[in-house]
């Protein structure tokens, strides 16, 4: 328990240290982007909405710094990311029709890229110098490409020329949203190729990480016990799996902002509409209180993530519940 | 002091051959290059002949010229941004292990958060504020990728300082006074290279990403050429859709190959620290010249070196088992 709250304190501050990070940048900047914004705007827009423009950067021209400061933090608290400049929506009520998109596809991926990448990886290191290694450098050419290269590849490929997925966007224009089983079908079925694209990206690294640990696993006396005892061989490797697997969870925390990071410009070659097609629109059109709102969405997003791996792991390895590590 | 020998599989060969390749490419590309890269003199959309190797834009720019341009641009921003990075995890992590206790906590904190922060995100909000001319500046892109990109450094190289503090002859160093930089930087470090090597591939290859990325978003500027920008053109004109495989095929391809050199060579680190693995990835064929039964066996894998100066014998090898 004391280790998931110093966890829980981490990701606190991690959260805290974003959110400042935010209302520094744009203060710190060369040439005041915020100003040259607004100034861009003037004649085209409302006083009252430059106001709210100027309320979700917490700037007030009645307040000093630290005052700005607290104020931005309320507003933060409250939910309220400011107002989108192109769309002229409050950033939160855009961010919660993108953001189950996201999470939906991102989540997915990565659940299935761990799971048969660790199963992968314990094959391959049970069966090690067989000629199953010859996946390792394969592996390695896939976990290289950038995901968008690799997204845009399979895009040309498997969806515009041999037509195998439908793709661009997440549902087809012909069906209705709704709770029935039509459009979820629809919906799966367009999701499908960017969800291979993520976990043919992902999964290379899980696997070569389960592989080493396995192999140091199988030198292990508990190993050769189970042997000796003349357990099945299916039955002594997931012994030695269960053990080996503990490693990747507890660098799960970690690998998932990376593949947050790659797969979100995935959305952006499928046309999938989920906040990193939205990340793009905002940084091309300098909407600037709409890419606070992501990157701060997508952050807490991650470090919840994270959260929930480390009580994973917690719960499957009984030995770091009694240690003080973090 | 160790010195980092790499292991001569083929992997590792393939690896260093392709990075090779690359690293020339990078010195000598630009003068290579057989056109102007900018220059619209040619006929739009023109598909591979013996004159245009990988055709060109639909502005009529020759692709071959712009890859050997851009690829300048691309590696020098990934080996700056890999070696600061590479610098910053070195002090952060050996400080933290060798000095413990309230500044390792300071630290160890420090390198959290960084690697709770999910990295792309943040690169594009400071990105996205940074004036115009900044983004065109490989130098101020590059060490802005370098602030993202050392926290996973630091936390390996601090683990393995911890586990070298206690040594003899770092205790010996401190019983005769030595300083306590001198101390980590001199006694310490030098022990951590295969550690620090592999980390400045990997800061190398997560920069080199972070950069394409960014160019591939339109982040840095448009006008100068690297293997992003050709991206971000060809996304632009819609050439994915339109199968101009020719336009945007190459400098991916070149992404790929690059990343693949430096895991390859990394394997090779990997082995270095851990023989055992290296056992484990020799191929059937050398099992059978080094007298070892074909399947590996349970139990430990053995580590395995060829016995010294002995040539006439065909390579067998002695096991040491530990």
């Amino acid at each position: 328990m004391r280790i998931i709250l110093r966890r829980l304190g981490l990701y606190a501050l991690t959260a805290w240290v974003a959110v400042t990070v935010t209302f520094i940048l744009p203060r710190l900047m060369p040439g005041n982007p915020i100003q040259t914004l607004i100034g861009k705007l003037t004649g085209n827009v409302t006083a009252g909405e430059i106001r709210a423009i100027r309320l979700s950067f917490g700037l007030n021209f009645h307040q000093g710094i630290l005052g700005q400061y607290f104020t931005y933090l309320n507003q933060l608290i409250h939910g309220h990311f400011g107002v989108s400049i192109t769309l002229g929506a409050p950033v939160s009520s855009v961010l919660r029709e993108t953001v189950p998109w996201t999470i939906g596809l991102i989540g997915l991926s990565t659940i299935i890229s761990f799971c048969v990448g660790t199963f992968a990886g314990a094959v391959l290191g049970w069966t090690r110098g067989s000629r199953f290694d010859s996946l390792i450098p394969t592996a390695t050419f896939f976990q290289a490409i950038p995901y968008f290269f690799l997204a845009t590849i399979m895009l040309l490929f498997f969806g515009l020329n041999l037509h195998w997925f439908p793709v661009l966007g997440a549902y087809s224009q012909n069906v209705t949203p709704g709770w029935d089983w039509g459009y979820i079908s629809n919906v799966i079925r367009y999701g499908e190729l960017p969800l291979i694209s993520i976990v043919l990206s992902s999964i290379a690294g899980w696997m070569l990480g389960m592989r080493n640990m396995m192999i140091t696993m199988i030198g292990e006396d508990f190993v050769l016990m189970a042997v000796a005892k003349g357990l099945p061989r299916r039955k002594v490797i997931m012994h030695a799996a269960r053990n080996a697997v503990l490693p990747s969870i507890a660098n799960l925390s970690l690998a998932i902002g990376l593949v947050v990071s790659g797969a979100l410009l995935v959305e952006l070659v499928f046309n999938y509409p989920g906040v990193g097609d939205l990340l793009l629109q905002a940084v091309f059109n300098e909407d600037y209180p709409l890419i606070q709102g992501i990157f701060l969405v997508i952050t807490f997003t991650v470090l919840a993530a994270n959260l929930i791996a480390d009580v994973v792991y917690l719960a499957l390895d009984p030995r770091t519940r009694t240690e003080a590590a973090v | 002091m160790k010195s980092l020998r790499l292991p001569k599989s083929p992997k590792v060969l393939l690896g260093l051959g392709i990075l090779c390749f690359f690293i020339i490419m990078t010195v000598i590309g630009p003068w290579l290059a057989p056109y102007d890269p900018s220059s619209t003199q040619f006929a739009p959309l023109l598909t591979p002949s013996a004159h245009h190797w990988f055709g060109t834009t639909s502005l009529g720019q020759d692709i071959f010229s712009q890859l050997l341009v851009g690829a300048r641009a691309t590696m020098v921003v990934a080996l700056l941004a890999g070696i600061v990075a590479t610098m910053l995890s070195m002090t952060i992590g050996v400080a933290a292990g060798y000095l413990g206790g309230a500044a390792d906590d300071g630290l160890t904190l420090l390198s959290n958060v960084f690697l709770a922060i999910p990295g792309l995100p943040l690169l594009i909000v400071i990105d996205s504020y940074l004036p115009v001319n900044s983004r065109s500046n490989t130098l101020v892109i590059g060490l802005i990728i370098s602030l993202t990109g050392w926290a996973w450094g630091a936390r390996v190289l601090r683990a393995q300082t911890m586990s070298l503090r206690n040594r003899d002859f770092v205790e010996a160093a401190r019983i005769i006074g030595e300083k306590r930089r001198r101390i980590m930087f001199s006694e310490i470090a030098p022990n951590l290279l295969p550690v620090l090597a592999s980390s400045l591939l990997f800061t190398v290859l997560y920069s080199i990403g972070a950069y394409v990325t960014l160019a591939y978003i339109g982040l840095t500027s448009t006008s100068t050429w690297n293997w992003g920008t050709m991206l971000y053109w060809a996304q632009a004109n819609n050439a994915p859709l339109s199968n101009e495989w020719y336009w945007f095929v190459p400098p991916g391809i070149c992404i790929a190959l690059v990343g693949t050199g430096l895991a390859l060579v990394n394997f090779g680190i990997d082995e270095f620290i851990n023989p055992r693995l290296r056992a484990a990835g020799l191929t059937s064929r050398q099992r059978r010249e080094l007298g070892l039964p074909r399947r590996a066996r349970l139990g430990l894998t053995p580590v395995l070196r060829p016995t010294p100066r002995k040539p006439v014998v065909p390579a067998r090898a002695t096991l040491v088992t530990e």
